[in-house]
């Protein structure tokens, strides 16, 4: 591979979104001396405004550790960050929270629902977070949106796997963040509940003009991203905008032959 | 098997270590127990060993009334010729006759008496001529010749006194000045257990006590080759039939078993109290070891699916319960010596000064220490063990596996309320069934108790969660006041931090908060206060949090409810008591002065003398002063009072039959008795009634009045007499307290007038009649400071239990709470969510154990006569406020652990 996709971020696609994460040669390395791990070696992209973003790559690779620094989680041992145009990775711990707050949200693999907490009372738990008042106009569409304006009043363990999810979503929707970080949230769903997951996040970009960053290993994702990135070694080493699943098939084993 | 659950010990050291005070503490407070005691006892027996050292046969009055009180005066004292006659037995080599009083103070530069807590001011005696016989060496100065004194070195030592110097001793009349011939010391010690020591030449000491011609004991030394005990039998043979004679060690013997019983009640006394702290502990155990098997399913199901047999996981479980056992009670062992070194210590900045002996740890000590924290545990270790037998090993594979419900889950309730009746049951029989034995009623009543808590604790797994929503704005309120009111100390801390450069976060805004919602509402606008507290969602979340697994709230508040119960039980009781006794104060006493000892603890009373240079103050127009000692009436030891003066003028009974002027005329023979005690042995007007005094003298009375005692107790005994009489024939009669009427009331000049008239009794004081009343009230304050702290213990526990708890919780909640981070909750935020429920733990607590402490007080006082309920609101509320600074400080620790959580690892954590 004699491209270097890290120098161009994004060009290729519509000029028309602004940036909504910018980032500048990050570098990540865990430990100390002969043990150090370098997860990230120099990663430059700029996250374009209602776009879906893909990273892939093998386990190891840097992805999860990517998203992480984005999302404020974790700070880059050096490069920068910024979100929304704020330079995070200077902030303190109340600041990077009360940004991650109003810029930030967050669907995991796990789904990460309060168990005592309704369906609708994690929806809104952000917004409760933040001491703000919830619009019920928007609270209808999103709920609408991901189906559950049925199962508000149920609690996680009476709801199935996807439906937890879908919560998670319309949690992470209700507070229209900058950008959404999705880690592998079909990781831990069927195939079938997966796939309908991947359509109500694309039905997100779309209609909701939703910003999202989506670290997975499903090649399905190809079929709803914007754009994808292929991480090996902490570097980007591919960049495939608008692809199928059999490019994306192609790519990772490219990247594991290498 | 084992070694896994010992790394897994290991691994949760701050956990295993938390667990362990639990049991630690109510250890400590057992081996701290048996330490002091067994000291003080082994402190007194050497004490009378030495005292009784020499004397072979050892002669005293014979008491027909039994020294149950241990007051003094009772054994009476006779006649000085006996000395001759013991002197004249074959076997005698030498004899020596000797006077005591416990009533003998000596008086200070400043004019005030040397007193150290309720320990006795002794004067006695001393005979230097038999050296076998006397127990007290000379450190300066010579023997007390007529009219001389020496004082022992501790006394010395707090007055200043050197022997040539003229001091005042008191007896009972007025100080009498003496010359100080010089200073003694009783074996090696400066001084007795705190008591103070005067002695004299008998002819002095005979004539101070008032024991003219007569002798309280005789020691005698017996010829070389003779034994003690056949001396006693010659003594025997050769003295009138009620004269006492024992050998040396006869005595010892008895007069260190009659102190050791009062200290076996000390000791049961605080031993009832580490119970109560070892069963706060066994829940706190319960608790811990619940949770962690909880969370430990996994791990079981991985063991079972391994080839584990259900009995070695029981095993696993009870293993590790016992390592904490038998680690806790190693270190409550130590602690307790530490604990009893500790309280000798505060003793002896009293002025109690213990012999110079070692600490005394018998084996029994570390036997029952450590047996009873094992035991403990291993009991407290069963349920959560039978739990973790419980989980199938398909739990291995599942995600978010929980425990199966217990086998008694369909049980619980009824089951729990069954053990709630029946505790109620054995309270109730205790308290109102007649004739069961202090004995008998004591185990129902701890029974009874122990029941109804442990029903409760059970049964409040049902009710947390509407309990957690009422409570929750009481706690969050009481949060914002407690805030706001330390808010400057707060704001000095964040200046503080500043200065050091490890920047905090600035105090939150409450007093701003409370500012603006004055101000608000001065403007008319009635804001809801509720509309001004933000991060609401917090407290929400930590009210959501507390109903999650209600058995582990319930069960760390049901901790704090066990303590919380007894310190309202105590409030209540003591509310009951000051309240009853203040109104019997009022409707008894009509006087506006009062004489008082000036030691409340006091058992000697104030001198008869006083009252009588009282009577003369100008002013004065009515006064009576009462006496008390002990006699046999109807065959059983009772107190009985005696009245001089003018009665009428100062009290006021209700009277069933008579009034207050036949207190007035009792005459020789009259005698006025209670209602109760009228009832109970059939006396009416002029029915005789026969007293039986110590010498065994009987006074043949007749009931001339019977009386009504007021709720609060009553200021006569149930039988009482002319003080004439009683002093006649009680040995060394003394006022308890005189009531007097002064012209004019309550003023200046004339307590003026009273203090001059009082210049020569410094052990009497003059008070006002409120300044009586709560001079006899604030004698409770010891008490109940003692209570409290002894409480403090089992409080302290089980805040220990609601640490580990929130520790726990913490801990099994990571994840969860790393999400809440990445989603925007911030370390404050995160903070102000575990201390609010730490906070809505504690008020749950606080709030059943008030309630269980009013009911269980309310019960108790119903039983106790003339006493009537008094509801203590402000120590209530004060408790209400405790139990949130319990709760605040409870969570400190847990809501660091959760604000520094690392957010990533915290997501990933499983």
């Amino acid at each position: 591979m004699s491209t270097d996709f890290s120098k161009q971020p994004g060009s290729a696609t519509a000029s028309s979104n602004g940036v909504a994460v910018h980032a500048v040669d990050l570098y990540r390395c865990y430990g100390e001396g002969d043990t150090a791990v370098n997860a990230l070696r120099g990663v430059s992209l700029d996250v374009l405004t209602g776009h879906l973003t893909a990273v892939m790559g093998p386990s190891g690779s840097g992805k999860s550790t990517l998203m992480h620094i984005l999302a404020g989680l974790d700070k880059p041992t050096s490069g920068s960050v910024e979100i929304d145009g704020t330079e995070i990775t200077t902030l303190d711990d109340t600041a990077l929270t009360r940004l991650r707050r109003k810029h930030v949200g967050f669907i995991f693999q796990f789904f990460n629902l309060l168990p005592m907490l309704t369906a609708r009372e994690n929806i809104v738990l952000p917004l409760e977070i933040a001491g703000e008042k919830v619009d019920p106009d928007w609270f209808n569409e999103v709920v609408t949106k991901v189906r559950l304006s049925k199962r508000l009043t149920h609690r996680p363990a009476e709801l199935s796997g996807g439906q937890q999810q879908r919560v998670a979503i319309a949690r992470a929707l209700i507070t229209r963040p900058t950008v959404l970080f999705a880690d592998e949230p079909t990781g831990n769903l069927d195939s079938r509940t997966g796939g309908e997951i991947l359509d109500l996040l694309h039905d997100s970009v779309e209609t909701l003009g939703q910003t999202i960053v989506m670290v997975t290993h499903d090649a399905r994702v190809a079929t709803i991203a914007d754009r994808v990135l292929f991480l090996g070694d902490g570097e980007i080493v591919k960049e495939l905008p608008e692809t199928t699943p059999e490019e994306i098939q192609k790519a990772i084993q490219e990247i594991g032959r290498k | 098997m084992i070694r896994i659950t010992l790394r897994g010990l290991l691994t949760r050291k701050l956990r295993s270590f938390l667990t362990a005070i639990a049991i630690v503490l109510g250890v400590c407070m057992i081996s701290g127990t048996y330490v002091l005691t067994d000291t003080i006892n082994h402190s007194f027996d050497s004490l009378y060993q030495q005292i009784y050292k020499g004397t072979d046969a050892n002669i005293t009055g014979r008491s027909v009334v039994s020294n149950d009180y241990s007051g003094t005066g009772i054994t009476p004292s006779f006649s000085e010729s006996v000395l001759a006659k013991v002197r004249a037995v074959k076997d005698v080599k030498a004899a020596s006759g000797g006077v005591g009083s416990a009533s003998c103070s000596i008086v200070g530069k400043n004019g005030k008496v040397v007193s150290t807590g309720g320990a006795p001011n002794l004067g006695y005696s001393i005979d230097p001529s038999i050296p076998e016989l006397n127990t007290v060496t000379l450190v300066s100065g010579s023997w007390p010749k007529k009219n001389e004194v020496v004082i022992d070195q501790g006394a010395a030592n707090k007055t200043g006194y050197m022997a040539g110097d003229m001091i005042g001793i008191l007896v009972n009349g007025p100080v009498r000045k003496m010359r100080l011939s010089g200073i003694i010391k009783f074996g090696e010690s400066n001084s007795i257990l705190g008591a103070t020591l005067a002695g004299f030449d008998l002819a002095t000491a005979q004539q101070l006590f008032d024991r003219q011609g007569k002798l309280d004991a005789i020691q005698a030394v017996a010829k070389p080759g003779v034994s003690p005990e056949k001396l006693v039998q010659e003594l025997r043979h050769a003295l009138p039939k009620d004269l006492t004679v024992r050998t040396g060690q006869q005595e010892a013997s008895k007069a260190s078993s009659d102190t050791s019983k009062q200290i076996s009640a000390f000791q049961y006394f605080l031993l009832a109290f580490a119970g109560i702290a070892l069963f706060v502990g066994s829940f706190v155990i319960i608790n811990t070891l619940s949770i962690t098997v909880a969370q430990r399913t996994r791990e079981f199901a991985t063991l079972r699916t391994l080839g584990g047999s259900r009995l070695q996981i029981l095993g696993s479980v009870m293993v590790e319960a016992i390592v904490i056992g038998i680690a806790a009670s190693i270190c409550g062992l130590v602690l307790g010596f530490g604990l009893a070194i500790g309280l000798m210590r505060l003793f002896e900045k009293l002025g109690l000064e213990l012999p110079k002996n070692a600490m005394v740890i018998e084996p029994r000590t570390v036997i029952v220490s450590l047996v009873v924290g094992v035991v403990v545990t291993l009991i407290a270790s069963i349920w959560p063990a039978l739990r973790a037998v419980r989980v199938p090993p398909i739990a291995a594979v599942r995600e978010g596996a929980v425990l199966p419900p217990s086998f008694f889950h369909a049980y619980r309730t009824p089951g729990s309320l069954a053990l709630v009746a029946m505790g109620f049951g054995a309270l109730l029989s205790g308290l109102f069934v007649h004739g069961l034995g202090t004995g008998l009623t004591l185990v129902l009543l701890g029974a009874g108790a122990l029941l109804i808590f442990i029903g409760v604790a059970i049964v409040a797994a049902r009710v947390v969660k509407p309990i957690a929503r009422a409570v929750s704005p009481i706690g969050t309120f009481a949060v914002i006041l407690l805030s706001t009111l330390i808010w400057p100390f707060s704001f000095l801390l964040w200046l503080f931090s500043l200065a050091i450069g490890r920047r905090k976060e600035f105090p939150d805004f409450w007093p701003f908060v409370l500012l603006l919602w004055l101000i608000r509402s001065a403007r008319g606008k009635k804001p809801r206060l509720s509309s001004l507290i933000p991060d609401r969602a917090m407290n929400r979340l930590a009210l959501a949090n507390s109903g999650r697994s209600p058995e582990r709230t319930a069960s760390s508040a049901a901790a704090l409810m066990i303590g919380c119960a007894l310190v309202t039980l105590v409030a209540v009781l003591s509310a009951s008591l000051i309240g009853s006794f203040k109104g019997a104060v009022d409707s008894i006493f009509t006087g506006n002065y009062a004489l008082t000892p000036v030691n409340s603890s006091s058992t000697t009373g104030i001198p008869i003398a006083s009252s009588k240079a009282v009577a003369k103050v100008p002013g004065v127009e009515a006064i009576s002063s009462v006496r008390t000692g002990f006699a046999r009436v109807f065959g059983k030891n009772s107190m009985v009072t005696a009245v001089d003066g003018q009665p009428s003028k100062v009290f006021r009974l209700k009277w069933k039959t008579g009034s207050e002027s036949t207190l007035d005329s009792l005459g020789a023979t009259g005698a006025v008795v209670s209602d109760a005690f009228a009832k109970s042995h059939h006396l009416n007007l002029q029915s005789p009634l026969k007293v039986v005094t110590p010498a065994g003298k009987s006074l043949n009375l007749k009931v001339a009045g019977i009386f009504k005692p007021p709720t609060g107790g009553s200021a006569f005994a149930d039988v009482t007499f002319s003080a004439k009489t009683f002093d006649a024939n009680f040995q060394d009669p003394a006022n308890m307290y005189t009531l007097l009427n002064m012209r004019g009331g309550t003023s200046e000049a004339n307590s003026r007038a009273l203090d001059k008239a009082l210049k020569g009794f410094p052990n009497a004081q003059a008070q006002t009649r409120k300044e009586f009343a709560d001079a006899q009230i604030a004698s409770l304050n010891p008490i109940l400071m003692v209570l409290y702290v002894l409480l403090a213990f089992s409080v302290l526990i089980s805040f220990v239990g609601i640490v580990v708890m929130l520790v726990l919780t913490v801990y099994e909640r990571t994840r969860e709470l790393g999400m809440l981070r990445a989603i925007g909750i911030t370390q404050r935020q995160t903070r102000r969510m575990i201390r609010h429920e730490s906070v809505i733990t504690a008020l749950i607590g606080g709030a059943m154990g008030i309630a269980l402490g009013i009911v269980f007080g309310a019960l108790l006082v119903s039983r106790i006569p003339f006493v009537s309920f008094t509801l203590p609101v402000g120590e209530l509320f004060l408790f209400a406020i405790l139990a949130v600074i319990i709760g605040i400080a409870a969570a400190v620790l847990p809501a660091r652990r959760a604000a520094r959580l690392n957010v990533l690892e915290a997501l990933q954590y499983e």
